[in-house]
């Protein structure tokens, strides 16, 4: 069993102990290639079935590739798609000029906490590949995140099964102990647990197994010509390319042996200031 | 922005590539007593193996300047606000970096007593262990705890460093005297040390180069030391165990196959291999090995999430456990352990936890306690009736229904298991020994019994999709006086009425009919029959209520070990305190009127039910 196969068997392992666990359970799908690698994982863990929702908080100012390519996944995949949106703050001009903690608070962080815990309408897809409006959701007690340990300093704290509070709240300082694969399974009420079956893997293993499994990630990773590629993808307000020529996962991986540069160094709210992550991760940011 | 080489990158040939997968990864926590210097040796590793992205060391240095504070290493890990304001690691962080060899995982886990929670979950995903002690503070409390805990853990390997050996002037005495002292230590635990390795993270003495002033040392750096370490063996050769974690059907979505998911610990496991489910006694062929986007193997091993299907329709469920049929796990209900306790509230004879063990999940009490260990001093105080934080104790567990599992010197993981307290993970340990219950017989029978029982085309499922609830048996218990019969009529009318489908099976029916034939004080053979007519009624779906006299706890454990799978709820009428009254559910005031009683029944049962 080489390293990528101990990184599949332990999310695979993860994956089913939530959907053992929590009835109310969805999974954050970003559209990029870490939650994307999550849902192949979903797929490998389920025997190509992904049997509970994905949820994507649209900012509006997503690069609209994205939303094409999700929608066009969401319908080959047969995957039930709920959609979010801060549909009052965009209605109120919010954007990234209005500073970007703020916006990354308001469009992203109040977004997600609101379509998780069912107090604003969720647009779901049907059956038809057609989205609905669906109010007084049930809350999700159960959240499939797909943070790495490597990301960035506060990502490495997490636990596989990590707790958060009716405020959403992190207590970073009194997480439960997980040992030998028991998580914490049992939970008071009104609280929720946020799940990471990808803590372990860097951005490297990432790329060796979109490479290996031939995963059809979105296609702004790699350089269509121009010389330059997303290397994080998010907001098209917030998010640099890099100069890059590398067009395929091989390529990127060869890239990624030489670099020093940070992932997120593309991403300019996380240079906002030196806890930036650590402050919007604390009120429930992915 | 800019990339490193970048001019170069278009040239690299894939070779490159091809063997990053294959690079082997090793897990390594840092532990120690608070201060000893464990985040400074995590720092001092990042900086010294080239491994921090650009820019990081001088953003770390610029904000320590803003701050007014003196640049440390260690502030290269601490990513938190809270954790530099306290200056002590509050948490196990991760970090990677790599040497030529291969690549490794760093879990800097806390010193501090107060965090020893978050150390074991640091440590218990280690391979091996850097153990710190300060070369002038010498042993220290957490020096023996956490050696202790890495003994639990299962972690063998440990590289020992005499850290801060600058501050005692490189003296090699000063590095033997602690070599010494805790090797002696680690000797009366059983443990061996791999190294001890005179270091000074700060200055970088002996991390990835030889310390100038240690010449009187010749051993390897803590580089070396780490290059060095050996990765387990897998688990191949051992008995197969996968205890089950799910079982699936998406036959709503045109799916038929019935998957039974799990996780093989140990062993290997082939298409047509007879398998065992324990702890009941199932027995089935492997029909296939299922897997998606992948060639189907022709065998699974150690670390392999598994799927697969049966030859025979079984209906097995989580927290059984799958193996060979000459190579089973142990079941009982009475398990003696050695466990550490990290919760708040102290662990409790008479409370009630969860045990879970592997998948299995199941309420457990302590029978006894044998021995409680100050693991600071290894002084044993048995006369200790509870286990408080961050105590280590050897004691005997009961479990509710029985487990399977394995001793933990023989088979790791399906010999360990945490307990939860409320809904937190509060204590974690090793089973030493499995005791006998008294219920092998029973158990047995059952098995042989279930395994030849002839059954109709409809399925326990089908039974509850009519009656709108799970079979299960309602055992009273109570003196003769105690008006316990009123209550279970008063509770099998109510049922009924709600569209139920209970019955209320008194002993003194069957002792009328089917027991014509035996002495009236065999009361074993009168408890054996008893529990096979609950069996049948329970297995045509009821929920069955009883009010039997004869029987103490002890048959009540006989009655449920020949019903299970289907659970014995226990409704004791009369005062607490008694056996029969700490083992119920609920217990019932013999004052409360019926219809109150079955009010305060019905909501317990539901609870404990859904």
């Amino acid at each position: 069993m080489n390293h990528l196969d101990e990184l599949e068997s332990q999310s695979v392992y993860i994956l089913r102990e939530a959907y053992k666990h929590f009835k109310e359970l969805c999974m954050l799908w970003s559209i990029g290639k870490d939650s994307t690698v999550m849902l192949w994982l979903t797929r490998k863990a389920f025997l190509g079935h992904v049997p509970f929702p994905l949820v994507h908080i649209d900012t509006s100012y997503k690069v609209p590739a994205m939303i094409e390519y999700r929608d066009r996944l969401a319908r080959e995949w047969k995957l039930k798609m709920v959609v979010g949106q801060n549909r009052d703050a965009l209605a109120a001009g919010m954007g990234p000029e209005k500073g970007r903690l703020k916006c990354c608070s308001a469009l992203k962080t109040e977004g997600l906490k609101h379509t998780l815990d069912g107090t604003w309408p969720r647009r779901e897809m049907n059956a038809d590949g057609v989205y609905e409006d669906v109010l007084n959701g049930e809350p999700y007690t159960g959240v499939i995140v797909g943070a790495r340990a490597d990301e960035e300093g506060s990502r490495a704290k997490e636990r596989y099964f990590s707790p958060r509070d009716h405020n959403n709240d992190w207590d970073v300082s009194d997480q439960p102990p997980e040992m030998w694969n028991q998580f914490k399974t049992d939970f008071a009420p009104n609280t929720h647990v946020r799940i990471h079956p990808l803590l372990d893997w860097t951005e490297t293993n990432i790329w060796e197994y979109i490479d290996r499994e031939q995963i059809p990630i979105i296609d702004l990773y790699f350089d269509k010509g121009s010389g330059k590629r997303y290397r994080s993808i998010g907001c098209e307000t917030c998010t640099g390319m890099i100069e890059s020529k590398a067009r395929t996962p091989k390529e990127i991986i060869v890239e990624l042996g030489k670099t020093t540069v940070p992932e997120r160094a593309g991403r300019a709210q996380d240079q906002e200031d030196t806890y930036a992550m650590e402050k919007l991760r604390r009120d429930g940011y992915m | 922005m800019r990339w490193r080489n970048s001019a170069a990158m278009g040239t690299c040939k894939m070779a490159d590539v091809q063997n990053i997968s294959d690079r082997q990864t090793m897990n390594v926590v840092i532990v120690g007593h608070v201060d000893h210097g464990k985040s400074t040796l995590v720092g001092r590793l990042l900086a010294d193996t080239n491994t921090l992205g650009d820019g990081k060391l001088e953003k770390v240095q610029e904000t320590c300047k803003r701050s007014g504070k003196q640049f440390e290493y260690a502030f290269l890990l601490d990513a938190l606000e809270e954790e530099q304001g306290q200056g002590i690691t509050i948490d196990a962080a991760r970090v990677f970096f790599r040497t030529e060899l291969r690549d490794y995982i760093i879990i800097d886990a806390p010193g501090h007593i107060e965090f020893l929670k978050n150390m074991v979950t640091g440590a218990a995903r280690a391979e091996a262990a850097v153990l710190l002690i300060d070369a002038k503070e010498g042993v220290q409390e957490n020096s023996r705890r956490h050696g202790y805990l890495l003994s639990m853990l299962g972690i063998k390997q440990i590289v020992v460093a005499v850290n801060k050996i600058d501050l005692v002037d490189y003296d090699q005495g000063a590095f033997d005297a602690i070599t010494e002292e805790y090797q002696e230590f680690l000797s009366g635990i059983g443990v061996e040390p791999l190294q001890f390795i005179p270091v000074s993270a700060r200055e970088g003495d002996n991390i990835a180069e030889r310390g100038g002033k240690l010449d009187w040392y010749q051993g390897p750096t803590i580089l070396q030391a780490l290059d060095d370490l050996k990765k387990a063996a897998a688990n191949e050769e051992l008995p197969l165990r996968m205890p089950v974690q799910d079982v699936y059907k998406f036959n709503e979505v045109g799916d038929d196959r019935r998957i039974v998911a799990g996780r093989i610990e140990s062993g290997t496991l082939k298409a047509g291999d007879e398998v065992i489910f324990l702890p009941s006694g199932k027995r089935a062929h492997v029909a296939s090995l299922e897997v998606f986007n992948a060639p189907t193997p022709s065998q699974l091993g150690p670390g392999d999430s598994a799927s697969i299907t049966l030859t025979e329709q079984l209906f097995v469920s989580r927290g059984e456990v799958l193996s060979h049929l000459d190579s089973k796990p142990s079941v009982s209900t009475r398990l003696r352990v050695n466990l550490f306790w990290l919760g708040k509230a102290p662990m409790q004879p008479g409370k009630r936890y969860k045990l879970k063990l592997a998948t299995a999940s199941v309420e457990v009490t302590i029978d006894s306690i044998d021995r409680v260990l100050d693991a600071s001093e290894l002084d044993s105080s048995s006369d200790k009736g509870q286990i408080e934080r961050h105590d280590v104790a050897e004691l005997t567990l009961r479990t509710r229904k029985p487990v399977a599992f394995d001793l933990s010197a023989e088979l790791e993981s399906t010999g360990r298991f945490v307990i939860v307290d409320g809904f937190d993970i509060a204590g974690g340990g090793i089973v030493r020994e499995a005791l006998s219950d008294n219920l092998e017989t029973r158990r047995l029978e059952r098995q042989l019994r279930d395994m030849e029982w002839v059954r109709g085309d409809v399925t326990p499922a089908m039974r509850e999709e009519l009656t709108g609830h799970e079979a299960a048996m309602i055992m009273f218990s109570g003196s003769p006086d105690a008006g316990k019969h009123d209550i279970a009529r008063a509770l099998e009318a109510a049922l009924v009425r709600a569209g139920s489908h209970a019955y209320l099976l008194d002993g003194k029916n069957v002792v009328l009919g089917i027991d014509a034939d035996i002495a009236f004080d065999d009361i074993d053979e009168l408890v054996r029959r008893f529990g096979e007519v609950a069996n049948i009624l329970l297995d045509a779906g009821l929920l069955v209520i009883s009010t039997t006299n004869v029987i103490g706890l002890a048959d009540h454990r006989k009655i449920a070990t020949q019903i299970a799978p289907a659970p014995m709820f226990l409704v004791h009428v009369g005062a607490s305190g008694d056996e029969l009254a700490d083992a119920a559910d609920v217990c019932i005031d013999p004052a409360t009127a019926p219809l109150d009683a079955v009010a305060t029944i019905l909501a317990a049962f539901t609870q404990k039910t859904s």
